[in-house]
């Protein structure tokens, strides 16, 4: 007998006071817990988390379409995108699927064809999209989308800067699940690394990007 | 729990790496006669129980998550066959390869041929619970392998040659002097040095580990981890931490094996919103952890394997009341507000479980076959606060009780261990007194007594470097001198 046979004996064995016809969904589940909740407005409340994590945090969405319309709104979130990342300065990593006007004027190179690990090393910092924002935990949410790129390239650098849609920010932990496709490499983020090892005191950037910066647009 | 008892620890055991650990009433003692970590664990159980019950506190349906979490849990136990089988075709048809352990030995054979399979001799490992009750690591370096650790408090307890003491902040019996000196002096046998002029601050010496591991990181082929959920519908795995050592760990190598106990399974992924809520705010106190990796088969190409691990817990199955300890989801909660683990500190337990957690599951994972694993469940004075914090509703207390029954009913040998073990409980919570006493008598004997214990007490000193304690235990000295 196999050890996989054995072990799963092993449990049929272990639960022999199972009734033989229970299923597994006869042991009910009480999901009365809140899926969703109302309460402060998520963006307000997700910039408040962010930066409660010390994460840099910009929010171009309100001042830009109050500015120009909704039509070049994205136009100027682009160019404050690009902005910001010339600011920083530096060798800028982006996966193939970031808009060409978020690098106007950066020193950017693309992860295509792959960089190797001490090319990553080397970068100053990388620029990506997310798949979806958790206001309540501060958490951004990477699944590997052109925009976001393999995870290597946003573990490595020093200097994360990633770009957020309004309409992809969510309240609630189980409404950023239901959204979120399981067969993708999935990368919770909410703040910059950080260990409490040592007499737990708080250090930020252990080993990955040591500086979190957040675009809202 | 009868046919469990009559194994041998070392055959299937949780095994050796505290075998010739003095029984808990006296490495307790022990531990309430060290200052240094008696502070660090006031300071550190304190600390993270404000901000669990913060969090907690801000979460209006934590009552409705916790009962949600256990519900979840009692569903995958009582239908663990199902699930099991559900995961391994789910990770097989997401590329993986699946692997399972009966016991310690078998897990570390199949993680070993992996290893040899793919021609290295160096790996990275992510701090898993898992892997340290089977002692990888020195089945690994048996076999010419070696295993980094890379977790900052796992670093320290590797580079000091020691063992954890808290299953979140392992290296809490350490403090910053001690931490640099444990860093230069033993860095650079691993690797990069630390720099010759290493401050003793916090974020000179995560630099210095940051600095340490890059390189080991940017060339490692080989990861190992343990995992936090497998979620049996669809075959993610999922590793919530803190440094970011656990994505470089999962995502850099080409080859990533997972080792992870039967009991880790959630039915759906739908369940993890209760656990994704419940651990964070359970553990660190913090509204999400910084990262949490999650992944199902061969992700970006790399070669995946998961090691299904048993190990003793299809006998604590078995045990109708005993069960419910596998519902724990390895928060640490319980170690915090236990007031018996604040004072005898994470070694005492002898098992890489300690707490009121550990408690409850090493006995019953190794069978009760040492009279350390007997006196494990008088560990407590059942005030029942670990309980009251548990995110899946451990009854610890109903356990404990229950466990001691069974020494009770076990006879002779069961008696003399009760009547130690609460007689060892009760003076190590006689405080403050008792514990200036004990410092007194530690600082008397320093200087007589030799750095390594003869005997039993050998295990216990050989993993320290702080004085070594007086050659009569606690509890002697006590009768003796009170
Ligand atoms: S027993 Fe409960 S409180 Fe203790 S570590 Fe496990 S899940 Fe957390």
């Amino acid at each position: 007998m196999s050890t996989r046979d054995q072990i799963l004996a092993k449990v049929r064995a272990a639960l022999a006071d199972v009734p033989a016809d229970e299923r597994p969904e006869d042991v009910a589940v009480p999901r009365d817990y809140q899926r969703s909740r109302a309460g402060t407005d998520i963006v307000d409340l997700l910039i408040d988390r962010l930066v409660d994590y010390k994460a840099v945090v910009h929010h171009t969405a309100s001042a830009a379409v109050g500015a120009a319309g909704h039509a070049d709104a994205s136009g100027v979130a682009d160019a404050v995108v690009a902005r910001l990342l010339v600011a920083r300065g530096g060798r800028i990593g982006a996966p193939v699927g970031v808009p060409e006007e978020w690098l106007e004027g950066v020193d950017a190179v693309r992860d295509d064809p792959v960089l190797p690990a001490a090319e990553l090393d080397a970068l100053d910092g990388v620029v990506t999209g997310c798949a979806l924002a958790i206001a309540e935990t501060g958490t951004i949410v990477l699944d590997g989308s052109p925009d976001q790129g393999r995870r290597a390239l946003t573990l490595v650098p020093d200097h994360h800067l990633c770009v957020v849609r309004l309409d992809q920010i969510v309240r609630t932990v189980p409404e950023a699940l239901a959204r979120l496709d399981p067969s993708r490499p999935l990368t919770w983020i909410s703040g910059p690394s950080a260990t409490s090892d040592i007499e737990l005191d708080r250090v930020e950037g252990v080993h990955g990007p040591r500086t979190l910066e957040v675009v809202i647009i | 729990m009868t046919g469990a008892r009559a194994r041998g620890a070392g055959a299937t055991g949780v095994s050796g790496t505290f075998v010739g650990m003095p029984a808990f009433p006296i490495a307790s003692a022990k531990a309430v006669g060290d200052s240094q970590l008696r502070h660090n664990l006031h300071k550190a159980t304190h600390t993270i129980r404000g901000k669990r019950a913060a969090v907690v506190g801000e979460q209006p349906d934590w009552t409705e998550l916790r009962a949600a979490g256990a519900a979840i849990k009692n569903r995958v136990l009582r239908h663990l066959d199902v699930y099991l089988e559900q995961l391994e075709a789910a990770v097989v048809k997401a590329g993986g390869h699946v692997h399972w352990a009966a016991d310690a030995a078998e897990a570390n054979r199949i993680v070993t041929a992996l290893v040899k399979a793919t021609g290295e001799t160096e790996v990275v490992k992510v701090k898993s619970m898992a892997t340290q009750e089977i002692e990888l690591n020195e089945a690994l370096a048996d076999a010419g392998i070696t295993a980094y650790e890379t977790d900052l408090a796992e670093l320290i307890v590797q580079l000091g040659d020691d063992r954890p003491s808290h299953i979140l902040v392992p290296a809490i019996h350490r403090n910053r002097a001690e931490i640099r000196e444990i860093f230069q002096r033993s860095m650079s046998e691993w690797g990069r040095p630390a720099p010759a002029d290493l401050a003793d601050d916090p974020p000179a010496l995560a630099e210095a580990a940051r600095l340490h591991l890059r390189e080991r990181f940017l060339a490692a082929k080989v990861g190992i981890s343990g995992a936090n959920f497998a979620v049996a519908e669809t075959g993610t795995l999922v590793v919530l931490e803190s440094e970011g050592n656990g994505r470089m760990c999962l995502t850099l190598p080409e080859t990533l094996i997972s080792v992870v106990g039967i009991e880790k399974l959630v039915p759906t992924w739908q369940d993890l919103e209760v656990f994704m809520q419940t651990l964070p705010r359970s553990s660190t106190g913090e509204r999400m952890n910084p990262y949490t990796s999650m992944w199902t088969g061969a992700a970006e190409g790399q070669e995946f394997h998961l090691v299904l691990l048993d190990n003793g817990r299809t006998d604590v199955l078995a045990d109708q009341v005993g069960r419910q300890a596998l519902r724990c989801i390895r928060c640490s909660a319980c170690l915090n507000v236990c007031p018996v683990y604040e004072r005898a500190g994470g070694h005492a337990y002898g098992s890489v479980y300690p707490g009121p957690i550990g408690a409850i599951l090493t006995p019953q994972l190794r069978g009760m076959s040492s009279e350390l694993d007997e006196s494990l469940p008088y560990a407590s004075t059942l005030c029942g606060a670990c309980y009251d914090v548990c995110p899946v509703e451990i009854n610890i207390p109903e356990v404990l009780l229950d466990l001691r029954a069974k020494v009770a009913a076990a006879g002779g040998k069961g008696h003399r261990v009760e009547r130690l073990a609460m007689a060892g409980a009760r003076r190590v919570l006689e405080s403050p007194g008792l514990l200036k006493a004990g410092q007194r008598a530690a600082g008397r004997f320093r200087r007589l007594t030799p750095r390594r214990l003869p005997g039993p007490l050998a295990g216990w000193t050989d993993t320290r470097d702080i004085p070594a304690p007086p050659p009569q235990s606690f509890r002697e000295w006590w009768e003796r001198n009170r």
